[in-house]
Formats: C-alpha cells, sequence, structure tokens
C-alpha cells in the first residue's frame, strides 16, 4: 500500500528527469500510473465486501508513536477507487486538453503528487500521517490551483486557497496532538475502540471544534467556502478533479471517519446540520446568480457538499447510506459536468452560459454526456442521481428535530442544484447556434470519451444500483460504525411521501430553469452585496494585519543593531526582574566566598576603569581599545580560577574581536555622531540595572547547593571513555563532538555570508535593474 | 600600510613560530590546556600578524589559496573522523577509534584528534576569511 501511495510522489521526481518525453505524444501514457493504482485497488473489493478489513504498517517514528500506518476499509475504499478512477480519466482528458503545453510534464508532476497525497490522506491509519497528508493535498493544490501563474487572479486564488485549507491543516494537526492527550494513541483504529472515553473527557468539544476546523476550511463549508469559486481559475482537469471528487471531500471524508469516534453528541450532530444546511442552501441560492459555467459548479458543488456534510449530522444508518450514494452521485456527475464544460472552453473559448447554445449540433457526443450528467444532477429517474435524492429526502424525513424545516432546506436545495445541472448540462446544447460559435471544431475522442464514460455510469448505477450496493456502500456504512445488513437500494420505491417530494423538486426546478435565465443583470446584481460577503470581510481583516504587522515590524526591526540590544536587554531585565522582585528574598551566602587577593583588585579595577574609559571617550578606536582591555581582564579573571581553556580562548577571541572592530570602523564615516547625551544616559541606566541584576543572579546561584553531578560524570568518565585528561577538550571533540561538528558549520555559514555580503556586491550597472 | 622595519623583521620570524605552537597547543589539547579551537585561532592570529605587517597580499601569496578553502577542507576531516568508525567498524557516528600502542609526546591516537584538526581548519579558514574580506573592502 505504501508502494501505492508513493507511486505519485516517484512520477513527479521521474518527471523532473523524463519530463520532457511527456511534453508531447507520450503524455497520454503517464495515465497508466492512475489506471493501474485503480486496478491495484479494486483487487480488494472482494476483500472489502465481505466486510474485512485490510492493514498494512510500517514503522516510522516509534519513539513517538507515529507509524505509516494505513487501512483500507469500506470508507476508504469508495475514496481510493474515486481518487484512481477520475483520476485516470482526468490524466487521460488532460493528455488532450493542455496538448503542446509548455508545462504539461510540470503540470502532470503537480497531478500526480496531489493523487499520491490524497491516497495517502484516505488510507492512513495514523493521524500525524493524516496531517501530513492532508497538507501535502493542500500544497500540490496550491501548485495545481496557481498553475496559470502569470494571471494575477490565478496566484491569488491559489494563495487564499493554500490560507484557508493550509489553515485547517494545523487545526487538524492540533486536534491530531489533542485527542493523543484524550485517548493516548494517533491511531485511529485505537481510537475507534475508545469512543465513549474520547467523548466523555471534558477537552471533547474543543477536539471537536478542531476537526471542524479542519473538515470546513478542506470541504467549502459556509463561511470558508469562498476559495472554491475562487480556485477555478485553474485549468478545468484541475476542477474536475479537485472539485468534484477528491481535495473537498477530504473534509467530508475525516467528518465520515470520526464520526464513529466523536459523533452523536448534541454539539456534534447539531452543529454539522446546521453549517451544513446554510452551506447548501446560501451557494444552490448563489448558482442563480452566475453566469460562468464554471462559477455555476463550484457553487452546487459547495451546496453538494453542504448536504453531505448536513447528512453526517444526522447520524443514522439512513443518513450515511444517503451520504455513502450521494458521494458517488455527485463525483461522476459533477466530474461530468466540469469535463464537459473544459470541452466548450477549449473549443469554444468562452464559458460565458449566455452566449453558449445550440453546441449539440457540433458535438452531440458530448451534448449527451452533458445532458446525462444533468440528468443525475437533477435526480431524474432513472440515473443514480434519482436513486441518492430518494435517500437524502427519506433520510431527512426522519429528522428528530424540526423536520418541516429540514424537509424543504434540502427540497430548495435540490431544487436549485437541478436549475444549476440543467444550465451547465442543457443550456449550452440547446437552441441556436450563435453565429459566432458556427466554426466551432469538434473535439477529439480523448476529450468527449471520459465524460461520457462518467455521464453513462451514472444512469447505469440508477437501472443497477445493486452493482455498488453490496461492493461500496454496505462496507462504507459498516465503517462508519452503523449496522448495514438491511441496506437495499433500488430505482423504484413505490408511491409514497418521498416520491411525492421527487415529483416537486423536478416540477418546479424544471419550470425555474424555463423562467430564470442566467444573465449578466442578476450577477451584477449579487455583486453589491459582496462588501458583506465571508470573502470581503476576511480580505478587510487581512488589509489591517497587514497594517498592523508593518508597524510591529517598523517597531522591531528597525534595522539599528543598538535598538534590538536595547529591546532585548531591556525584556530580560523586565522579566528576569520581575521574577525575582516577585520573591523578594536574596540569600547571599557569605560564607562561600573566598577572600579576595590583590592580583584580583587589581585585575578589577582594570577592569572598571576600561569600562568608564570605553564609555566617557571620545574616539571610538580608544573605545575599541577600551573594550579589549575589558576582555583581557575577564580573561585574567578566568585564569585564576583556574580555566585556562576559556581563558584561552577568550585571549585570543578577544584580540580578534578588537582587530574586527578596527577594520569596521575604519569604514564608518569619521565625524558621525551615534549617540547624544540624552541616549547615553538612558543606555548607562539600562547597562547599570542590567548588571547589577546579573550580579545578584551569580551572588545568588553560590546560595543553591551546587549540583555536580554532570561535572563528575565527565570527569570521570574522560579518560577511561576517551583517553584525555583534558575533560574540556574531551567534551568538546568527544562527549559532545556532533555539537561541535554543527558549531563549526555554523561558523562556515557566518563566514560565507561575510564573504557573500561584502564580495559579491551587484555592480552599479547590474543595480539599477533592480531599483 | 606603513609599518616599522622592527615589527617587519619580527613577524617574519613570529609566524613560523606562532604556528608551531599553534600545532602544538592543537596536539597536546586532548591532555592539557588546547585544543582545535584555540589552535585555529592562534594561527590566525599569526596570519594576520604577518599581514599587518607585510601587507595584505604578501600574507595571501604566503597562503597559496584563499583561507577560505580552509572551511570545506577542515568540514570534511572533521566529518569523516566521524564517519570512519560507521565506514570501518560497523560503529555508531562519531564513536571514537582508538591506536592501541601510545605514540610518543602525543600519547594515543584517536579519531577525535583529526577531528580537532578538522576544527582547527575551520576556525583557521573562517577567521582569515573575515578579516581578509573585512579588510580588503575597508
Amino acid at each position: 500500500m505504501l508502494t501505492a501511495i508513493l507511486t505519485g510522489f516517484l512520477f513527479a521526481i521521474f518527471l523532473v528527469f523524463a519530463g520532457k518525453f511527456f511534453r508531447g505524444k507520450l503524455a497520454i501514457l503517464s495515465s497508466l500510473i492512475p489506471l493501474g493504482l485503480f486496478i491495484y485497488f479494486i483487487r480488494f473489493i472482494g476483500e472489502i465486501a465481505n466486510g474485512e478489513i485490510i492493514t498494512r504498517t510500517y514503522s516510522w517514528i516509534p519513539s513517538f508513536n507515529v507509524d505509516l500506518s494505513f487501512k483500507l476499509d469500506g470508507l476508504s475504499m469508495l475514496f481510493t477507487l474515486m481518487i484512481t478512477g477520475i483520476g485516470f480519466l482526468v490524466f487521460l482528458y488532460t493528455s488532450s486538453y493542455l496538448k503542446g503545453h509548455k508545462y504539461l510534464d510540470r503540470f502532470y508532476g503537480y497531478l500526480g503528487l496531489f493523487m499520491a497525497a490524497m491516497l495517502g490522506l484516505v488510507l492512513s491509519d495514523n493521524m500525524i500521517t493524516l496531517f501530513t497528508f492532508w497538507e501535502l493535498t493542500s500544497i500540490s493544490s496550491f501548485f495545481l490551483i496557481g498553475f496559470n501563474n502569470d494571471s494575477e487572479a490565478s496566484r491569488k486564488s491559489a494563495m487564499t486557497a493554500l490560507g484557508i485549507t493550509g489553515i485547517g491543516g494545523l487545526l487538524l494537526l492540533a486536534a491530531a496532538l489533542l485527542l493523543n492527550y484524550i485517548s493516548g494513541t494517533y491511531s485511529i483504529s485505537e481510537m475507534l475502540t475508545m469512543g465513549e472515553a474520547i467523548r466523555s473527557n471534558q477537552l471533547y468539544p474543543l477536539a471537536v471544534i478542531l476537526i471542524f476546523g479542519a473538515a470546513f476550511t478542506k470541504s467549502a463549508q459556509f463561511p470558508f467556502h469562498f476559495w472554491l469559486p475562487g480556485a477555478m481559475k485553474a485549468p478545468t482537469p484541475v476542477s474536475t478533479y479537485l472539485h468534484s471528487a477528491t481535495m473537498v471531500k477530504a473534509g467530508i471524508y475525516l467528518l465520515m471517519r470520526f464520526s464513529p469516534i466523536l459523533g452523536g453528541e448534541d454539539i456534534w450532530s447539531y452543529t454539522l446540520i446546521i453549517v451544513g444546511a446554510i452551506t447548501m442552501l446560501y451557494s444552490a441560492i448563489h448558482t442563480i446568480f452566475r453566469t460562468d459555467l464554471k462559477g455555476v459548479l463550484a457553487y452546487s458543488t459547495i451546496s453538494a457538499l453542504g448536504i453531505l456534510v448536513f447528512l453526517i449530522g444526522f447520524g443514522t444508518e439512513e443518513a450515511y447510506l444517503a451520504a455513502a450514494v450521494f458521494i458517488i452521485v455527485h463525483a461522476l456527475y459533477k466530474a461530468t459536468l466540469f469535463l464537459v464544460t473544459g470541452i466548450i472552453d477549449h473549443q469554444t473559448h468562452t464559458r460565458d452560459v449566455t452566449r453558449l447554445s445550440g453546441l449539440f449540433k457540433i458535438m452531440p457526443l458530448v451534448g449527451v454526456a452533458a445532458i446525462l450528467g444533468a440528468i443525475s444532477s437533477g435526480g431524474i429517474p432513472p440515473s443514480i442521481g434519482f436513486v441518492g435524492k430518494e435517500l437524502i429526502y427519506e433520510s431527512t424525513s426522519k429528522a428528530e428535530w424540526m423536520v418541516i424545516l429540514m424537509v424543504i432546506a434540502i427540497v430548495s436545495t435540490k431544487i436549485l442544484l437541478l436549475y444549476a445541472g440543467f444550465v451547465a448540462g442543457i443550456k449550452p446544447f440547446t437552441g441556436k447556434l450563435p453565429e459566432n460559435l458556427q466554426n466551432t471544431k469538434k473535439p477529439g475522442i480523448i476529450l468527449w470519451a471520459p465524460p461520457l464514460l462518467l455521464g453513462a455510469l451514472g444512469i447505469v448505477l440508477g437501472i443497477a444500483p445493486f452493482l455498488i450496493e453490496g461492493a461500496l456502500i454496505k462496507p462504507l456504512v459498516t465503517a462508519m460504525g452503523v449496522d448495514a445488513s438491511e441496506i437495499h437500494l433500488a430505482l423504484w420505491h413505490g408511491f409514497n411521501e418521498v416520491l411525492l417530494l421527487s415529483a416537486i423538486t423536478i416540477g418546479i426546478g424544471t419550470a425555474l430553469y424555463f423562467l430564470i435565465k442566467p444573465s449578466a443583470k442578476l450577477e451584477n446584481g449579487i455583486a453589491k452585496l459582496d462588501a458583506i460577503a465571508p470573502e470581503n470581510l476576511l480580505w478587510k481583516f487581512n488589509g489591517g494585519f497587514k497594517i498592523f504587522s508593518q508597524y510591529w515590524t517598523r517597531f522591531f526591526q528597525n534595522g539599528y543593531l543598538r535598538n534590538y540590544i536595547s529591546t532585548i536587554i531591556l525584556f530580560t531585565v523586565g522579566v528576569v526582574g520581575y521574577i525575582m522582585l516577585r520573591d523578594g528574598r536574596f540569600e547571599i551566602d557569605y560564607m562561600r566566598l573566598t577572600e579576595t587577593t590583590i592580583s584580583e583588585i587589581v585585575v578589577t579595577l582594570v577592569l572598571i576603569a576600561g569600562c568608564i574609559y570605553t564609555v566617557f571617550t571620545r574616539s571610538r578606536l580608544a573605545a575599541v581599545v577600551a573594550m579589549g582591555v575589558i576582555g583581557w581582564s575577564i580573561c585574567l579573571i578566568f585564569v585564576f580560577y583556574s580555566a585556562p581553556d576559556l581563558a584561552m580562548t577568550q585571549f585570543s577571541i578577544d584580540t580578534l574581536t578588537v582587530i574586527l572592530f578596527v577594520l569596521v570602523l575604519y569604514k564608518l564615516p569619521r565625524y558621525l555622531k551615534l549617540s547624544d547625551y540624552k541616549t547615553r544616559i538612558r543606555d548607562g541606566v539600562l547597562s547599570t540595572v542590567f548588571g547589577v541584576m546579573i550580579a545578584m543572579i551569580a551572588l545568588e546561584v553560590l546560595a543553591v547547593p551546587a549540583n555536580t553531578e554532570i561535572g563528575d560524570y565527565y570527569a570521570e568518565k574522560a579518560y577511561i571513555a576517551a583517553h584525555g585528561k583534558n575533560v574540556v577538550n574531551v567534551i568538546l571533540v568527544d562527549f559532545r563532538g556532533a555539537d561541535t561538528m554543527i558549531e563549526i558549520s555554523v561558523l562556515s555559514i557566518a563566514a560565507l555570508g561575510v564573504f557573500g555580503l561584502m564580495k559579491l556586491r551587484l555592480r552599479k550597472s547590474e543595480r539599477r535593474h533592480y531599483d | 600600510m606603513r609599518t616599522t622595519i622592527i615589527l617587519r623583521t619580527a613577524s617574519n620570524y613570529l609566524l613560523p613560530v606562532l604556528l608551531l605552537f599553534s600545532i602544538f597547543v592543537l596536539l597536546r589539547g586532548h591532555y592539557l590546556p588546547g585544543g582545535g579551537f584555540v589552535g585555529g585561532l592562534i594561527a590566525s592570529i599569526a596570519f594576520i600578524l604577518h599581514s599587518f605587517a607585510n601587507g595584505l597580499k604578501r600574507t595571501k601569496d604566503l597562503l597559496v589559496m584563499h583561507p577560505g578553502y580552509l572551511i570545506p577542507i577542515g568540514l570534511s576531516i572533521s566529518f569523516l573522523s566521524g564517519l570512519a568508525p560507521v565506514a570501518l567498524f560497523d560503529e555508531p557516528f562519531m564513536t571514537g577509534l582508538w591506536s592501541h600502542e601510545a605514540v610518543p609526546i602525543l600519547g594515543n591516537i584517536g579519531s577525535t584528534l583529526f577531528f580537532d584538526l578538522g576544527v582547527y581548519f575551520v576556525v583557521n579558514g573562517v577567521t582569515l576569511t573575515i578579516i581578509f574580506t573585512i579588510s580588503e573592502s575597508a
């Protein structure tokens, strides 16, 4: 299973070297990878249908309980098949859609990365790996959405998508840590066995909120929905893949995966029902006001995701069943419609639905695919969409809470979705062909075959829903912790209330399609409300934050070393001083102080004289030399207290520092005065306070009984283990040799930095270029 | 740079003496105060003194190559001394390897001595690179 996940990553790396072959005619071969994976996973379908769960574990970081453990059960099975199956069609379609594109290989690389990350996400049984793959999907989708990187709108929407879904990912990490704290494990399977304990923990609501944060941002729930329509700037195959089958469903997957663990409580159900209901209605209404085909589809996707969240909120067997079927329904019809939109865009260079009509004459097969998609999206028999809709209505009508309101909400949403599906799938193909589209070319087979296949599959599954009943739906519902033995999918349910609701939906929806024509006027109308849309509020908040951070940066990072140092010292004095004053007692053990010798007094006097001279001299050079004197005095003190190694090093370092300072000062303007009277007094006070504080700490340290355990250990082992008598050196080169290794690397980097700063300055002619 | 003839003459004699001293400090490090770090600093002081007396150009000619090259050389020596136990004896990284018989003056020779030698080169290279670079652009 690990190999399956790694395939995509390896493919992406492979493209770096062999990319040029995949830019041309061979591009189509890359679709063999998702196809192969699809075949690999479908082999497990028998075992999954029998209720088996396939697990694989690879040890990764056992000390942190993080393992690469993967689990293939009913839930992940459906997702892997969608990811690889639709992935195959998207890979195939792309080879024609972006034929001859300069960066086609790069595109495939991103797509492969994304597919692998998505597979990892749905197969992970460990929350940390889940999080890793989760963020990888965000990052790879960032590349995909921003693929047209010379368009500013494209870059901006990629950033927005990454921002929103990335933050969600961090919430997921927080949730993982919290759940680990509660349950003591990162393994999702293990959490399943202790759902009761997790739900009764007092931190449970927080964990739920974090999981919601992750799921709602990824699955574009209100008010985080706005990144998804923006993400439509991506090439259409990306929209198909990310927004019908994979990425946005990751949030749904997360909710489904965790509903047996966290679900059932009021906070879980009610939040999901309310958020789902708002999302599905809000964005379903939005579809009326869009004229861009992809815009219509994007909003109807959000709406569909809302329905799924809404259904998961119910938490009943029927609702899970409906959700499971609806995932398949949505993936099939949305992928169909997106691919069709891509073809329209590719052939006519417009996606404006008001300007498209009568295309059926030019591309009948595409038209058939589109109409099949529209039928499934509208829930019209005999499509699988109909089966899905009946199940949704049935589970909603059994709601325990405000049934009438729920039913009205879901029926209106479905009416609007039917409208949206018709606008996207039927409107461009019917009516009269406008003159400017007369010369439209016919699309090739690689373009029209994938949507036709998906559209037809929607009908086949509608007529024969038993095909997926045992293999996919039942294992999925079982994986969600509900008894699924009673499930029977059928196209025909008999005459009942649900059928009546279906008839109402289809009737009103079709009427709506004929009554409301998408127009620029409607779109402009809704644009006036943009000012209070969540997206705009976020941008405003963003702007405010930017201004704040500018002030903050200018205040602290003002480029003056002395200000940085003052800030650091002031902060230290504040914090340490507060703690010292809070305790309010200073214990100085006078007994432990040794008698001062004459030499110490002399050195101290020299040191003090050096300090005073440094501060009051007018010459910089003299100040530097006086600093050197201070340093050497300190070295002498080291010598007195028998630290010859330290003293030697300090002697050399101080000497070199003085030389360095002199060289640097040489460069400064001669008469520049860096400080005036006031700043000197301020700095003087600050240094005095700091010095006194350090002295007090040093004296207090003496009062604390010294712990010599570590020192003794080294002293004892130095000769036995490392054959050295000089403990300091032994520690440096042997006991803590790795530290030294890294330290000399840091030194090297510093030297390179100085060299780069001084030597590699741009010449004047080059510099102008960047001004 | 104007310097007295005394300093110039003295520095010519001081350079080898100081370098010898720095190596002495490096080698005795394991048993007595000293080591690669101090040794490297002393060596750089020797070269800087020479450059003050004779001008940077002469010192650079004396060094043959740019002191910056000492950095990767030193890093490699240190790293290889850490890698040796892994490669030769399948021991963990940076395990000390020791000769069985003591060498006169030096005592037992171990892989840590080579590690220290690497530190010596790196410190020398870093210090000289920084100071030469700054004094050249000053």
